[in-house]
């Protein structure tokens, strides 16, 4: 690797901390919440994960680029993330499948990024203090205006996203030999590897936007529903989107949740969902299910989740903890058929432990199949 | 599954002798696995004939049995102790060679003894390459391609479609698979053909794909009784197929996988070892993958702990071998705590936000003749581990733990680049490949010409441009000119200050690290230092396991307790081995019961030293002047102890004392002085002590004159070398000629010694004490084989099993007079030779020796502490003196001729032996002292 000119960037706390850095990706200013995630590997598959729509996302590994970027690895059509904050960004890369390198994938989306900066340093401030919303500039470069600009940042808390990165049409994905299932899925953000996982397992998906019609969701004569993930908070979401899970769950159908789609589930169901001091944001989070006694290693990705407490006997029973935090990661719902998982079984990045809740769900379609 | 309560004896097999390809990696995760079942309330029955090692000492296990390393012994230990289960998985293969052998004798169900860590059936499968590739195949996990021919033109066909040239071609039931191998060319590949259809019994060759040049990685997995496995560590190696993986540099975790190329790797490990039995317990998988594609195949499974899960645990700073112990015993991952961070689940896969590296540490300058270049058998005799947080720091801090004289990765005014051999360097593997790419780069190649050559991924070559690019930039420039954001970004990229002095010395003024290191500060720059903590920091971390960088935030916080920071003996290799490290921990446990806050500086992985729970805090650092000064003016420590880490932590002392810092023991001009042969055989007159005739030289025609003056043999040595390194004995001119050129070729700098050789000599070697009045004697070992075999390598046997008893008087009375009047405060080793009844001093070493654990072992004293204590204090008479040993013990070299095919077996004055193993013999008439003695003459040389 040839040295590369360094151009000066600054990230920018809320709090007023200010770390100097090097310009990667485009030039110019960008804001959102800050976030580390602590995959070391999948780079892509998150920097256009839906669910980190808006937010500044760190990555704790330094190593950043180091193999490209690629079509397979998008998890939707655009990058989500607000920037990108690396330690020591890979100009170059080796992949003879990438078809860019992750310098020119950042320009082409316009996603603005600094590197050379104590990205573990940050990682322990934000673990002490909390989530916080931050600037990356490589335009403006006077760190009090960029502070300030910080504060005025929109808060995560209270924010409704879901609409900003969901389809605009319903859109149907029918599977590579014989369709088996017919799912309504409703896009908050949904992956790309969500849609796979069905389609590998012989579903049809019709995928609704967040805002849609119930009389259409209703003429789809679904076999069961899903409720994906997404950006926000879940509370100002379930504004609109708890009416089609009320219809859902009047359908006498079997619903499935991942992530904001469980958190919504529950919402429904009268359970609390709060926002998280940290946050969980990896790919090596250790999920029990108590039902199996299993451990899962998985993939997640949120700021809000559901308060335990909040749980009740007659609606849902826990079926998944997480080991670090006994924290609640997934429900099985008592009034209706269904489950839902705080985490992603769809990995994408990390690994493919809880692929398993795809066939579980398949399964209890296969059930209610009149 | 909480802890089993069915059992409550186990019995743990350790590794034995250190031998090349097992070395003091089990030591480490032997010493955990006892550590860690005590914590359980088991009784520990242990059985490992290494007396260098942790896991032997007392309080490691309720009974140990340093005996050979044979069923016999684990017969006689099972009569005796009756354990109720065996775990055989912390001592490498010799320990399941050992359980599984014991297995197709019925013996362990004879018994009642169940076997718990693996399932022995997995230790067949695992070993038998048939059956393993028969297993895959049934699994779904692709092998090599491949298919039998029965003719040449069946073979072309074949070799057609599995992509053509190189193939590998293997006779079917050939002796040892003779006939087979790797071809090149078409020529090469109908000879081979013809010649293994002719060598088969039943006429044909299978014709299978080469993955030569593939991308190799390893992945280091825990399974527990309920079946949740997960991946501790994944490892890319630089090298690719076709270096054994314990020769490669090697990098964690994986740099230029896709995250769905790594996820492939991670379902089909999980897949073979859930493949191969139903254990609890460790798990090694290695792979190889086509480049620029999403192909890879099973190279091999290990159903144990290894060493490259030793690397794991300290890369990550998960302690794999100590929750494998757990998992055995019954716990699931899920029961289990991180350690590390105190509060989250032992039951994940570690984060890390830094790079490690791994290189490995060769020896061949001791094995003339032998073939340097890497292949599938592993030549490495020890490693080094960097962690950085980038690539280029950690390859530039390798290089400086390595011990090969270098600053870095070169820019250290070393190498005079040729293209020649350049290339010739790169064409094949060999021990320095990453510095010839460095070269390369030097002379202007580019990242595609090189990747051709050594199919080395093109990530790693960019990052080395990338450092030549910064060498570029700076070269050239006077110190001054160098601006702070250049010089950090320099510091960054692992640099040294003496690789930065080089660099802008080019412009014309000498400048020295000293200068680079005060014009640095003076812009304030200087390193921080960071946690490895498993997760990335997601967590607070309750482990002081640190490496250093140049950042924003500084981790390290230092106490205000007093300090002792102790040097650790950095990568083994012949001469300097598990021995120093193992009194290294006894320094680190002494200082911490005499009030101590004991820091530790090593850089070798596979070291109980360098476990994150042994010393108060682990800079897991290079045992390099520069990143040892960075600590200490950090931690502001009392004191420094050097006398316990080999030639490594020794010859940093001029410089400590010349930096004002304190050298705890001997002061540093009496240990610099025994080197000083000069002033020391000045001090042997006074005293009126003899020693063999000598002379001092730096060139041929004094080695020549001096030679004449004294008589032949001569034995010439260099100073400040361990293990005798470039020491030879020559009969005749020519052969002192011959020696002294070579000297002066790798010593240039150095004087050297011509010693009057002192033919049939006895040979003894004294380990002692001394706290400025009393003189402890920690052993007075006998060599078997006579005077010019290194001590190393000779056959010690304590007590003296011919000396007389006046001799012996004679040698402490020496031994007491020496210690005396170099005022020794701790450990003083002196080397004898007794000739016609005359006692003459060879050399005096103020220092921890190899043989201070061999009789530690020997006596059942612990005589590292003993003399770590002195060092900081303690008088004498505060111990128990008294040896337990009843009987004689014998110190039996390991050598690893078996691995150099083409060496003869020489012994001389230069060491060559890799480990050894404890022997108590009752009497002469045991073939463990007989053998030795109708050999003893048989094998010295030069």
């Amino acid at each position: 690797m040839a040295l590369q000119p360094r151009e000066k960037a600054i990230l920018a706390l809320s709090d007023g901390t200010v770390v100097h850095g090097f310009s990667v990706g485009y030039k110019g200013i960008t804001g959102g919440e800050l976030c580390f995630n602590t995959s070391m590997t999948g780079y892509q598959e998150i920097f256009t994960d839906p669910s980190y729509y808006g937010q500044l996302m760190m990555m704790t590994y330094p190593h950043i680029g180091n193999y490209g970027t690629m079509d397979r690895d998008d998890e939707h059509r655009k990058v989500m993330v607000a920037g990108v904050i690396t330690r020591a960004f890979s100009h170059e890369f080796s992949n003879p499948l990438a078809d860019r390198s992750l310098q020119q994938y950042l320009e082409d989306h316009k996603v603005v990024g600094i590197s050379g900066v104590d990205t573990r340093a940050l990682v322990r401030h934000i673990r002490e203090k909390g989530v916080m919303n931050a600037v990356i500039s490589s335009e403006e470069l006077e760190p009090d205006v960029l502070v300030q600009k910080a504060i005025d940042w929109e808060p995560m808390e209270g924010l409704e996203l879901a609409t900003r990165v969901t389809r605009k049409e319903a859109q149907t994905f029918q599977p590579e030999g014989e369709s088996r299932y017919r799912i309504a899925a409703f896009d908050y953000g949904i992956k790309r590897n969500i849609i796979q996982s069905f389609l590998a397992r012989g579903c049809t998906l019709r995928v609704f936007p967040a805002q849609c019609s119930i009389d259409e969701v209703k003429a789809w004569n679904a076999d069961g529903f899903f409720f994906s993930n997404g950006p926000g908070d879940p509370n100002p979401t379930g504004d609109y989107a708890l009416e089609v899970v009320e219809f859902a769950k009047a359908s006498g159908k079997p619903l499935f949740g991942i992530c904001l789609g469980h958190q919504l589930m529950a919402l429904s169901e009268g359970i609390e969902v709060g926002k998280m001091f940290v946050g969980h944001r990896g790919a090596n989070q250790p999920v029990k299910n108590l039902k199996t006694g299993l451990v899962e290693i998985s993939t997640q990705n949120h700021g809000f989740a559901v308060i335990e407490d909040s749980v009740t006997d007659d609606v849902a029973e826990v079926t998944h903890i997480n080991l670090n935090d006994k924290s609640v990661e997934g429900l099985a719902f008592k009034r209706f058929p269904g489950f839902s998982v705080q985490y992603h079984p769809e990995a994408s990045p990390g690994p493919h432990d809880s692929a398993y809740l795809f066939d579980q769900f398949v399964e209890l379609m296969d059930k209610y199949k009149s | 599954m909480p802890r089993r309560n069915d059992i409550n004896k186990i019995l743990i097999i350790g590794s034995g002798p250190i031998v090349i390809g097992q070395a003091c990696e089990f030591d480490y995760s032997g010493s955990q696995s006892c550590r860690s079942l005590k914590e359980e309330g088991y009784e520990i029955v242990l059985i490992n004939s290494n007396p260098a090692t942790i896991m032997t000492d007392p309080i490691m296990a309720d009974a140990i049995y340093m005996l050979p390393m044979t069923t016999d012994s684990i017969k006689e230990i099972v009569a005796k102790e009756k354990p109720d289960a065996v775990l055989p998985t912390m001592g490498g293969q010799t320990g399941l060679n050992l359980a599984r052998d014991l297995e197709k004798e019925g013996f362990w169900k004879e018994h009642g003894i169940q076997i718990i860590g693996v399932d022995i059936d997995a230790v067949e499968l695992t070993e038998d390459r048939q059956l393993f590739r028969d297993r895959m195949e049934e699994i779904g996990i692709e092998q090599c391609r491949s298919r039998q021919a029965h003719s040449l033109l069946d073979a072309k066909e074949i070799k057609e479609e599995l992509g053509g040239l190189p193939i590998v071609i293997r006779p079917s039931f050939t002796m040892g698979g003779a006939g087979g191998g790797i071809v090149w060319s078409e020529e090469e590949f109908d000879q081979k053909v013809l010649y293994g259809l002719e060598m088969s019994p039943v006429h044909s060759v299978l014709i299978e794909e080469s993955i030569f040049g593939w991308k190799e990685y390893e992945l280091e997995l825990l399974r527990d009784s309920n079946d949740n496995v997960v991946i501790i560590c994944s490892i890319e190696n630089m090298d690719p197929m076709g270096v054994h993986t314990g020769d490669s540099v090697t990098v964690a975790p994986t740099q230029t996988l896709t995250d769905k190329q790594l996820q492939i790797l991670r379902n089909a490990a999980i897949k073979m070892m859930r493949s191969i039995g139903t254990f609890a317990g460790g798990c090694n998988v290695q792979f190889a993958m086509e480049p620029g594609t999403d192909r890879f195949v099973a190279i091999e499974i290990n159903p144990r702990v290894s060493r490259s899960s030793a690397l794991a645990s300290k890369a990550t700073g998960y302690p794999i071998a100590k929750v494998a112990t757990k998992l055995a015993v019954g716990y699931t991952l899920d029961e289990l705590d991180n350690q590390i961070t105190g509060n989250t689940s032992a039951c994940f896969e570690p984060s890390i936000d830094y790079v490690v590296c791994k290189v490995p540490r060769f020896n061949f300058d001791k094995f003339p003749g032998v073939d340097e270049e890497l292949s599938t058998q592993m030549k490495a005799v020890g490693e080094v581990m960097s962690i950085g947080r980038n690539f280029p720091e950690a390859l530039n801090k390798a290089w400086q733990s390595m011990e090969v004289g270098r600053d870095g990765l070169g820019a250290d005014g070393y190498e005079e680049i040729n293209r020649k051999t350049v290339r010739e360097r790169l064409v094949k593997p060999y021990w320095d490949r990453s510095l010839q790419i460095r070269n390369a780069f030097k002379l202007g190649s580019s990242v595609d010409e090189i990747a051709d050559i050594t199919k080395v991924d093109p990530w790693f070559l960019q990052q080395i441009e990338y450092m030549v690019s910064l060498e570029n930039r700076t070269e050239g420039k006077a110190l001054g000119e160098l601006t702070k954001e250049e010089l950090y970004e320099l510091k960054q990229a692992g640099f040294s200050d003496a690789q930065i002095a080089w660099l802008v010395s080019k412009s014309g003024e000498k400048v020295t690290d000293d200068q680079v290191r005060t014009y640095r500060l003076g812009l304030g720059l200087k390193s921080v230092f960071k946690v490895v903590d498993t997760c990335a920091a997601e967590f607070p971390a309750k482990t002081p396991y640190y490496y250093s960088a140049y950042e924003g935030e500084n981790e390290s916080i230092v106490s205000d307790r007093k300090k002792v920071v102790i040097l650790g003996s950095g990568p083994n290799r012949i001469g300097q081995g598990i021995e120093f490290d193992y009194s290294c921990v006894h320094a680190v446990l002494a200082a911490k019961e005499m009030g101590y806050e004991a820091i530790m500086i090593n850089c070798n992985p596979e070291t109980v030293s360098t476990d994150f729970d042994f010393a108060d805090k682990l800079y897991f650092e290079p045992v390099y002047w520069e990143r040892v000064l960075d600590i200490i003016e950090h931690e502001q420590p009392e004191g420094v102890i050097i006398q316990v880490g080999g030639q490594t932590a020794l010859k940093l002392g001029k410089r400590l004392v010349k930096a004002g810092i304190h050298i705890f023991g001997t002061a540093f001009e009496r240990i610099d002085f025994a080197e000083d042969r000069g002033a020391f055989s000045d001090l042997l007159i006074r005293l009126d002590i003899p020693f063999p005739e000598y002379g001092t030289a730096t060139d041929v025609e004094g080695a020549l004159s001096i030679a004449d003056r004294i008589g032949y043999p001569v034995l010439i040595r260099p100073s400040y070398v361990l293990g005798g390194q470039g020491m030879r004995i020559a009969v005749k001119q020519e052969e002192l000629e011959r020696y002294v050129a070579n000297i002066l070729k790798t010593h240039p700098e150095n004087a050297f010694l011509i010693d009057k050789y002192l033919e049939q000599a006895i040979e003894v070697d004294v380990d002692s004490v001394y706290d400025g009045e009393q003189l402890h004697i920690a052993g007075m070992m006998q060599h078997i084989e006579p005077a010019g075999v290194h001590s190393g390598d000779s056959t010690a046997v304590i007590p003296p099993y011919s000396l007389s008893e006046e001799i012996q008087a004679t040698i402490r009375a020496y031994q007491e007079r020496i210690a005396e009047a170099m005022d020794i405060q701790g450990f003083l080793n002196v080397q004898y030779a007794v000739k016609d009844d005359k006692v003459y001093i060879l050399e005096a070493n103020p220092r921890t020796t190899r043989t201070i654990p061999f009789l530690a072992k020997a006596t059942q004293r612990p005589e590292a502490a003993i003399g770590v204590k002195v060092m900081l204090g303690v008088k004498l008479s505060e111990f128990d003196l008294e040896s337990k040993l009843t009987c004689w013990a014998i110190k039996e070299p390991v050598f690893p001729f078996d691995k150099f095919p083409g060496v003869k077996k020489e012994l001389g004055p230069e060491m060559k032996s890799t480990g050894e193993s404890i022997y108590f013999a009752q009497d002469f008439k045991d073939e463990h002292f007989r053998k030795p003695f109708e050999f003893k003459n048989l094998y010295l040389s030069k």
